[in-house]
């Protein structure tokens, strides 16, 4: 990363003055969005989250219910005959935003306005009504440095903020960041939640009320757009940190959200990760975007980002728990299997067998112990 | 004991001469002259063009509103039993894989490379033939079996239903195990085909061009259609063998246990990708040069000028072809590669944008002091050059990685690659149509129709594909049979779009037809004085045999 960093400051240099600017903008431009946001500063965010969960936890928030997406104050998804990107939710998806309708998309219909009016002119000028006489020229050595050099530059002022957007985008989520697995299956995702015990959700497309069978759930407009909404969607907490990883167990998928500037293949064999930090709490919908077989097209993405304590109240409710939680219980279950083992020992010692051996099997049991629980909650998969 | 003639023009009959003719089956079943495999290339293309144009049409016709309206009842006819509901959705997935290999094995290449180049490239050098005409047939019927092959997988079981619906990419292991049945062996069958066929026409090009120039004729003196036609050839000659090797690879996890690209075994899935967009990048310019060198020529001929800036013209097309094998990865920018590996793809791809950008300038300075004539094929250059720039700027945003992450797998791929190839390729093969056909054969087709094609067929594709940006904007994947609500406006438009371009296309049979019934009889430079390579000094059509004594070039 450093040698990166080197690298862009290198260009900014050999860019002047586009790059200063741009240069002395980043920082500030970095740190304005975070306190924008109000989100924490990145690596203090999980922890503030666990606090603000284990306290609020307590005084029992209503229990858990899907986000209505007709009242949600925010809601990522396609609108009717847009032209534009979607609305973005994260800094690094404004950023690029803003990269493609500031930078982009000016300069490419500058090029292509210049390149019809060259045409044009020609058309005007240059028929043979207007010019029956053709010139002879076919070289103009200065003309042809010229637009050899200029889109050069022009690629050049592209680049670097097309590099440092891709510097962003590739740092990795802090320590303490949520963890959360997608994983891509013909045709459906699941999210596995590791730091939070492990349990896992299984997200299924909701069919139209004409095509459900009987008793079946059918999408009403509170699940989402048709073809988007889900039956469980990926939960998670809004202004902190996601590591979010995608694999897939089939062939491969793509997790693709167009308002979380997000899509990254699930590649069976491979373990992906990027991190994600969605600003606002709402509900964020995509769809997999690497052809997967016959339902390709019927296999959607939903994100619901909540505050962090209804995040804690949500993982309680699909049997998980919260990391301080799970590490509390590690520490209690170390600390009474310390006891255990010098109680054990206490005993061999008095029985006279060697006190090393005893320790070893004392203490076994007690890690088994931990992580067994962790297994249990592998088990309340919500289908 | 054989007898073997001295001289082998000894057993030909007496009245041989230039324009001698073999018989019907001879002539165009054993063909060795290279403007009869020339004209079978063009007549096969403009078959494959109506399927796969056809197909295109099924897809927006379905893609016309929301839900899915017509796949189950096409799944139906195609395997004779009620289709399910998965049966219908991969009768898609077959569509999607058929439209793309169809348009750029059997209709671009074949059209550009086999039908252009095989016609001309002799001819603009001064060469009497192609420099291994058997070898030349080889290549095409081995093109004719490969599509043969191709649209007999759709008849064959390949996993959820009948045909391969594995996309022109057949991405393991989709292709692998996510696709049982002899389908997809027999759709990669058929690109082992084409591909031998294209490396042969490679061969021969190569070959032809740099030995068989007529006296004087200097690599720098060539026309920069053979210039293109060159830089094609060694494309394909480097490209092609890398998809043989990754087709090859996928039979062999398909059919005797392999593992390249299964994960569960050790192998990797990303490895296919790499393998085929080795090969794929060049051949997006495999099928783009040879247009940029049919516009050069009808550039300077309507502009009664030479080519502006021909050496930067023909090593910008050598620049391209070289840098374009380095720039593969940008079309797996989501598969989950390195910071470093994404920003040299990023910076490596939009320097392809320099020599092309030199193009697109030379071009206009071309036409700048010229005296410029807006025959038919003019027009057609003219909308390739504006329509290849507007693709080309969505390429240079497509480039940069961070921006792909959201628009990878969209429309707006979609929208920019129909830009380069839809607007780009095909207006280049138009425009040499119009350019060439009275050359090819003898008649002039209609000025009024030809501009009227041009009109509708421009009006048609834009309206079409333009609304595709917005979509993939806002987020709509490629490669879905059926969408949610909100991307029902502009789908709607795009297919509206589809119909007049279909409308575009009908003018263009109807002029073809009226060429043949009624169009004037051609002379041999019927364009004038801006028209200065070598096939302007032949009759139209040229005698069966050109050139039986060498031009002299100056």
């Amino acid at each position: 990363m450093k040698l990166l960093n080197k690298f862009i400051l290198a260009f900014s240099m050999a860019l002047m003055p586009i790059a200063a600017q741009a240069q002395d903008a980043n920082p500030a431009e970095a740190a304005s969005d975070a306190v924008a946001a109000g989100v924490p500063a990145a690596d203090t965010a999980p922890v503030v989250a666990d606090a603000a969960a284990d306290g609020e936890a307590e005084a029992a928030l209503p229990e858990y219910t899907q986000v209505d997406v007709t009242t949600a104050d925010v809601v990522g998804r396609p609108e009717a005959g847009g032209i534009d990107f979607q609305e973005q939710y994260t800094d690094n998806g404004i950023y690029a935003k803003w990269i493609n309708n500031a930078i982009l998309l000016p300069i490419i219909i500058v090029i292509s306005l210049f390149v019809l009016g060259l045409i044009g002119w020609v058309i005007v000028r240059y028929n043979r009504k207007a010019n029956p006489q053709a010139s002879k020229t076919t070289h103009n050595t200065t003309i042809e440095v010229i637009w050899t050099l200029v889109p050069v530059l022009i690629l050049l002022g592209i680049a670097y903020p097309s590099l440092d957007l891709l510097a962003r985008q590739f740092k990795p989520a802090p320590e303490g960041a949520v963890t959360v697995k997608a994983t891509g299956y013909q045709w459906y995702w699941t999210y596995t939640y590791p730091d939070h015990g492990g349990f896992e959700i299984v997200s299924n497309m909701l069919k139209e009320e004409k095509d459900a069978g009987e008793g079946e759930r059918f999408r009403t407009d509170a699940d989402g757009p048709d073809l988007m909404a889900v039956d469980n969607r990926m939960v998670v907490p809004v202004g902190v940190p996601i590591r979010l990883q995608t694999t897939a167990a089939d062939v491969i998928h793509s997790f693709a959200v167009p308002s979380l500037w997000y899509k990254l293949d699930a590649v069976p064999g491979r373990l992906n990760e990027k991190a994600l930090t969605i600003k606002k709490p709402g509900v964020y919908f995509g769809q997999c975007s690497e052809l997967c077989g016959a339902r390709h097209g019927y296999m959607p993405i939903a994100i619901e980002a909540l505050p962090p304590a209804q995040f804690a109240n949500w993982v309680k409710a699909k049997g998980g728990k919260m990391p301080a939680e799970i590490k509390a219980e590690q520490a209690a279950a170390a600390a009474k299997a310390k006891a255990d083992a010098a109680s054990a020992a206490a005993a061999a010692a008095s029985e006279g067998v060697d006190a090393g051996a005893g320790n070893d099997a004392a203490a076994e049991p007690g890690e088994v112990d931990a992580s067994d629980k962790a297994g249990v909650q592998d088990a309340p998969a919500v289908q | 004991m054989n007898t073997i003639a001295a001289n082998p023009g000894d057993f030909h009959d007496d009245t041989h001469d230039a324009d001698h003719k073999p018989g019907f089956f001879a002539r165009w079943f054993m063909s060795t002259n290279h403007k009869d495999i020339g004209t079978l290339y063009l007549i096969f293309a403009i078959f494959a063009g109506i399927i796969g144009g056809g197909i295109s049409g099924m897809m927006r016709v379905e893609l016309a509103q929301p839900g899915v309206q017509y796949l189950g009842q096409w799944a139906t006819w195609l395997s004779g039993t009620e289709a399910t509901w998965d049966q219908a959705l991969h009768m898609w997935n077959v569509l999607i894989t058929a439209h793309g290999l169809i348009m750029v094995f059997f209709m671009v290449m074949p059209a550009i490379i086999g039908g252009f180049g095989n016609w001309f490239v002799p001819i603009m050098i001064g060469a009497p033939d192609m420099a291994f005409p058997r070898m030349n047939n080889v290549s095409f019927w081995l093109t004719f079996v490969a599509f043969i092959m191709l649209l007999g997988s759709t008849f064959v079981p390949g996993g959820t239903g009948l045909g391969a619906g594995t996309g022109w990419t057949v991405y393991a292991p989709l292709s692998t195990s996510g696709s049982v049945g002899p389908a997809v062996d027999m759709a990669i069958f058929s690109l082992h085909l084409a591909g031998a066929a294209s490396i042969l026409g490679a061969v021969n090009f190569i070959t032809t061009i740099l030995n068989m120039r007529a006296p004087g004729m200097t690599l720098h003196k060539m026309p920069l259609f053979v210039w293109s036609v060159l830089v094609t050839a060694f494309l394909l000659l480097l490209a092609l063998p890398v998809l043989a090797a990754a087709i090859t690879m996928l039979l062999v996890d398909r059919n005797f246990g392999g593992a390249f690209f299964d994960a569960a075994a050790g192998g990797d899935p990303v490895l296919y990708q790499h393998l085929f967009w080795f090969f794929g990048h060049p051949e997006v310019y495999i099928m783009i040069l040879p247009a940029f060198g049919i516009v050069s020529q009808i550039v300077a001929t309507f502009s009664r000028k030479p080519v502006f800036g021909y050496l930067g013209m023909a090593y910008a097309m050598v620049a391209i072809g070289v840098v374009g094998f380095v720039v593969w990865a940008h079309h797996m920018f989501t598969v989950g590669m390195s910071v470093e590996m994404k920003m040299y793809f990023t910076a490596a791809t939009m320097v392809i944008a320099v020599p092309t950008g030199i193009k697109i300038f030379s071009w206009i300075a071309t036409m700048w002091g010229g005296s410029v004539s807006f025959k038919v094929p003019m027009v057609w250059a003219l909308g390739f050059i504006f329509m290849f720039t507007v693709g080309g700027v969505t390429g240079v945003v497509l480039a940069n990685g961070g921006i792909d992450d959201n628009l990878h797998d969209t429309y707006y791929v979609v929208a920019h690659f129909h830009y380069v190839l839809s607007l780009g390729a095909v207006f280049g093969l138009f425009a040499g149509f119009y350019y060439w056909f009275p050359k090819m054969s003898g008649r002039h087709m209609s000025e009024l129709l030809g501009h009227l094609h041009f009109w509708i067929f421009f009006i048609g594709v834009n309206v079409m594909f333009f609304p595709m940006h917005f979509l993939g904007n806002q987020g709509m994947p490629r490669r879905y049979p059926d969408y949610t609500a909100a991307y029902a406006y502009w789908n709607e438009i795009a297919s509206i779009g589809y119909m007049i371009m279909a409308v575009g296309v009908l003018i263009f049979f109807i002029n073809l037809a009226y060429a043949y019934l009624a169009g004037r009889k051609a002379e041999g430079n019927y364009w004038g004085e801006g028209a200065t390579t070598l096939e302007w000094t032949l009759t139209s059509p040229p005698p069966f045999h050109q050139f039986e004594e060498l031009p002299v070039v100056k």
